[in-house]
């Protein structure tokens, strides 16, 4: 498949890919792993004039500690995530959400920003995200600004994301205490997309009580989604399967998921209780481990 | 023989493996010539419509484009396409295919233009600057619907959109039969649309010398002796004066044995242009304009007796046969098919009618099994439903009905050939640990769990074909296969092919078989396939017919070959013929050991010509054109044992033990890989693939995010065992190993995960059994 002319531009530099980003805004799209974007232009599903590609600006793909966040560049490849050993041991979720992604070339090429910015309704980092209440640095030539990612997608293939700015780094909040997480991803195939993904966050106090629940749901709306029934229905409450297995059943409360050839809109929604139960389930076993 | 066999048997490495997995393999899309043009085609915009004009004047201005030709360009320089297997006694419509079409697009694959450019970016940017004006007409893509009145017609030559009728009745009456058996049951099945999606999708290059008037085409093709007498007639120029090379070709599963547009379209342009052409297909084209598999809905009566005995089997099938009837098209659900609706089993009545159905879809031709998955899913199936109408364990009813033996005349008239059907069905058993599941099954059922067991009992036609049966057909050729072994003055062998191996190995397999029996390393064989102006006119492969027929005649002209060395050899040892034996690469005067002289002297000797006996011609080399006097019938039972999620519904694969009785196994390793790829690709249809259509006749999956091909870690470990009965009817006594995977793996997961929900009150679900659909099938039972 042959995509239609386009002038390809590699920056040294951030700040000459925001000079570049400046002057084309609109005209142009980001290149990074590629996973998404190259074979929408063997499609000629999408025609930009310019390619800024971003393969040289190593200086964005890192994980690193700070004081009360993890900062992981926009860069920083799937694969790369799947093995840092900060977050194995910091962020064990991120570590998990990564490893379920694509398959081994998938993961090898594609970004953490790029999957973001591609904001693909059934991606898999937005609902470990959104679980963690992380944010974005996205910068553009003039201005330096943070969004949380749940404010970041906006829908389908759409961000919160002007043509002159790019995601230049992810930062995930410490968890402190008595944490577990876990990411269930429902898929036909190993490599597919999720039929409905969910991601736990389960922080518990001294006695047993969750202090704080998060989940995040993918594949089942335009964005990812918080299913606050179910972190409700367990905060300040002493944890144990059986409320679990209660709580679970509001995964699907409100929710309206499309349906497509593979599955029914039904199903993800009856998909979505039972990944949301396995997820915390998994979560809370991790909590005493 | 025997005691000389050192390859035959043995778990030799492929040849080919090398070239291949360095990536170094030369497909279509690796050549290059200078000068040389690309072409791309413009597909149409619906799937029924009317073409009003044409505008490529904004097209033709692009710089860098040669040219845009549309279907008026081709209409009279090149014959519409048609099918090469016009079945007897069918009534079969003449169904024409327009390279480019002209007045009407039956399907979203039809080209409506053709853009040759200097470059394939500029080829296809100018295929968006071209402007079609179309009158949409109704679509229709699903085969029910249109054989209804007043459904869209598709062909004027084709009232109702029946292409043809083909009946078979074989054995007594099924109204008789059911008297006897006391019982019946009735059920409808729908075998749906597959996507043979090769790795390497199709593509053709051509070059014109117009001095010497001859055509060079690379093609990816199964049969390029085939393709060569096809385009040629289509063009309009001699036979002799076309060559065609298949090179290497990246599977085809079927969808490379047809002509269709491409290759003559840049043929054509070639020769007018004066200028190579190429044209690779993209994958998204290799969806929509490569034809696509199996697409039946089947009706079917079984009747069978209180103790299981099934004695009689009526179907009623609609065959989607696509837009066009495409080179071996209509064959494949009749011929294919229906003559093997009574299986491995006693079955006494089979009376089956398909009608070969016309709808806005891509052309369905031959695809890995052809027809025989078909049938076998049916029967077997159909043995399951049985079981359960009858409360019996489907191992006994199976039991019951299997034939013990082979030879055996089943009542479609087939001849099987050789085997001990019984045995080898419990000897799968056994391997699989049957009854032991069986008891697994129930503690896990009275846990919740869903586990299930399937069984497939298979047998299947091979070796196409006796040329006599072929024609009687209405194919339009016999299909022996050919061979030229050609003996160097140093011994060392080339064989030139016929067949067209393209990832079944037969570089390997042919060399092992020539080297057996001759006695000379298999370094020293060397085998050339694909190219019409070196190899014999052969028929090509497909059908699981390579080893049994391309193979047969090799071992033929080896042994031929040894018959004329064996006369040089009386000749240089100075003794008779009768008293020369062979072994080990050399041959030896009967009780003087010492007196013996090697392979590699006597092919020296047959071309220094000097001392040849009398009347005997230099030179050392055999042209076999064989004619198999029968089919072959490989046969198997495979056991598969699945467990689904309870809460997701997703079918794990637990245990795949296939027991295989192909005849006599060349080489382990190959025909294992061979039983595994089957076995997946069957896999795939029980459980992820299927084509879809919306009501527009739009494909909707056609990329591989939305057809579902399992990849390694979706699929399980398949256990492959053999039991090796000669097959009486070829010289190597092999049956054939390319599609029993395939055939027998669909309905032996099908009925491993129905059995799982058996007490659930879940009788069938239509494949692809998908977590949906299962969760789907419980819930309307109100199970869920």
């Amino acid at each position: 498949m042959y995509p239609p002319n386009f002038n390809l531009l590699t920056p040294k530099s951030l700040e000459e890919a925001l000079e570049m980003l400046a002057k084309y805004g609109s005209e142009s799209k980001l290149l990074a792993g590629g996973q998404s974007l190259i074979p929408l232009l063997k499609l000629r599903l999408t025609k930009p004039k310019y390619i800024i590609y971003l393969g040289k600006l190593r200086e964005l793909s890192y994980v690193e500690e700070r004081a009360d966040y993890i900062a992981v560049g926009a860069l920083t490849t799937h694969f790369e995530i799947e093995r840092s050993e900060i977050l194995a041991s910091k962020c064990p979720l991120l570590s998990e959400v990564a490893s379920k992604i694509g398959d081994l070339q998938v993961r090898n090429m594609g970004t953490i920003g790029g999957s973001l910015a591609h904001a693909d309704p059934a991606a898999d980092y937005p609902a470990a995200l959104t679980a963690l209440e992380a944010e974005v640095v996205i910068r553009s030539l003039k201005e330096t600004r943070i969004v949380k990612v749940s404010d970041l997608i906006k829908g389908v293939y759409t961000t919160d994301l002007r043509p002159d700015e790019m995601i230049v780094e992810v930062r995930v909040p410490r968890l402190g205490g008595r944490v577990g997480t876990a990411y269930e991803k429902l898929a036909f195939r190993a490599t597919d997309y999720a039929i409905v993904g969910v991601a736990a966050v389960l922080e518990l106090d001294q006695e047993g009580r969750a202090r704080r629940v998060r989940l995040g749901l993918t594949g089942v709306s335009d964005k990812p989604i918080r299913p606050r029934g179910v972190e409700e229905e367990l905060e300040g409450k002493l944890v144990n399967e059986d409320l679990i297995v209660k709580a679970s059943k509001k995964a699907s409360e409100g929710l309206n998921p499309p349906s497509d050839i593979r599955a029914s809109s039904e199903y993800r929604r009856a998909m979505a209780e039972v990944l949301a139960k396995r997820a915390l389930l998994r979560a809370f076993k991790a909590t005493s481990m | 023989m025997e005691a000389s066999r050192r390859y035959i048997g043995a778990r030799v490495k492929r040849k080919e493996d090398p070239r291949f997995i360095t990536g170094r393999g030369r497909y279509v899309d690796d050549i290059q010539m200078p000068g040389m043009l690309y072409a791309a085609f413009l597909r149409a915009s619906y799937a029924h419509a009317k073409i009003k004009s044409i505008d490529v004047s904004r097209a033709e201005r692009i710089p860098g484009v040669v040219g845009v030709f549309t279907g008026d360009y081709f209409k009279g320089k090149v014959a519409p396409l048609m099918t090469a297997w016009a079945l007897t006694g069918a009534d079969l419509k003449p169904i024409k295919w327009p390279v480019v079409a002209y007045d009407k697009v039956r399907f979203t694959g039809d080209i409506v233009a053709v853009v040759v450019a200097e470059d394939p970016y500029v080829a296809y940017d100018a295929l968006e600057a071209i402007d079609v004006e179309y009158e949409p007409l109704p679509v229709v893509v699903n085969v029910e619907e249109a054989v209804k009145p007043g459904s869209p017609q598709l062909h004027d030559e084709a009232p109702g959109n029946v292409a043809f009728t083909w009946r078979l009745v074989g054995g007594e009456s099924f109204d008789e039969v059911s008297r006897k058996a006391g019982r019946t049951t009735s059920f409808r099945l729908v075998n749906h649309r597959l996507i043979p999606s090769a790795m390497e999708t199709r593509g053709a290059v051509a070059l014109y010398n117009r001095w010497t008037g001859e055509l060079t085409l690379w093609v990816t093709s199964q049969n390029p002796h085939v393709h060569r007498l096809i385009v040629s007639s289509v063009l309009g120029i001699p036979e002799h004066r076309l060559r065609v090379i298949a090179p290497d070709v990246g599977g085809g599963f079927g969808s490379k044995i047809p002509v269709y547009p491409g290759e003559v379209i840049v043929s054509r342009l070639a020769m007018d242009l004066g200028r190579p052409i190429k044209w690779v297909e993209t994958r998204r084209e290799n969806f929509i304009g490569t034809h696509h598999g199996r697409d039946h809905v089947q009706y079917v009566d079984v009747a069978f007796t209180e103790k299981g005995e099934v004695l009689g089997i009526r179907v009623r099938a609609l065959a989607n046969m696509g837009a066009y009837l495409t080179t071996a098209a209509p064959g494949v659900p009749t011929i294919l098919f229906g003559t093997m609706l009574s299986g491995p089993y006693k079955i006494k009545s089979v009376d089956v009618e398909v009608r070969g159905v016309l709808t806005n879809t891509t052309p369905v031709d031959a695809y890995r099994g052809a027809g025989r998955p078909e049938a076998t899913y049916l029967l077997e199936r159909a043995m399951d439903i049985v079981a359960r109408e009858l409360g019996m364990d489907p191992a006994v009813v199976r039991r019951r009905n299997l034939i013990e033996k082979a030879p055996y005349t089943a009542v479609t008239g087939l001849i099987y050939d050789s085997g001990s059907y019984l045995e080898v069905f419990e000897k799968a058993l056994a391997m699989a640990g049957y009854d032991e599941w069986r008891e697994i099954q129930a503690k896990a059922r009275a846990e919740g769990r869903l586990i299930g067991i399937g069984i497939s009992s298979y047998i299947e036609m091979c070796g196409l074909a006796p040329s006599r049966i072929a024609r009687a057909t209405g194919f339009g050729m016999g299909l022996w296969e050919s061979v030229t072994l050609r003996v160097h003055p140093t011994g060392k062998v080339t064989v030139l092919t016929g067949s067209h191996p393209h990832g079944q190995g037969e570089e390997t397999s042919f060399a092992m078989i020539v080297a057996d029996e001759l006695g000379i390393p298999i370094e020293d064989v060397d085998v050339v396939h694909g190219d019409t102006s070196q190899t014999p006119f052969g028929m090509g492969t497909y059908g699981s017919r390579t080893l049994p027929v391309g193979g047969g005649a090799v071992a033929l002209a080896a042994r031929r070959i040894k018959d004329k060395a064996r006369k040089i050899a009386a000749a240089l040892l100075e003794a008779r013929e009768e008293d020369i034996t062979f072994s080990g690469g050399k041959f030896y005067v009967v009780g003087h050991p010492e007196k013996s002289i090697t392979f590699q002297d006597i092919a020296l000797a047959a071309y220094t010509a000097d001392k040849l006996p009398p009347g005997l011609e230099p030179g050392l080399e055999a042209v076999v054109f064989y004619d198999p006097e029968n089919f072959t019938f490989p046969y198997g039972t495979h056991v598969c044992v699945v467990e689904i999620d309870r809460e997701t519904f997703k079918p794990k694969i637990l245990r795949y033990v296939a027991v295989d009785d192909a005849g006599v196994i060349v080489n382990p390793l190959l025909a294992e890989g061979q039983v595994h790829g089957g076995v997946i690709q069957g896999l795939a249809q029980a459980l992820y693939e299927y084509a879809v259509y919306d009501e527009s006749g739009n494909l909707l999956s056609a990329g591989f995010n939305d057809y579902m091909i399992p990849t390694a870690v979706d699929v399980p470990n398949v256990e492959s065992y053999f039991v090796e009965t000669p097959s009486p009817h070829n010289p190597l006594g092999a049956k054939g190993i390319g599609e029993t995977g395939t055939i027998a793996s669909t309905p032996a997961i099908v009925n491993a995960v129905l059995d799982a929900l058996a007490h659930l009150g879940v009788k069938h679900i239509d494949m692809p059994l998908t977590p949906y659909r299962i969760w789907l099938a419980l819930k309307e039972k109100g199970v869920i």
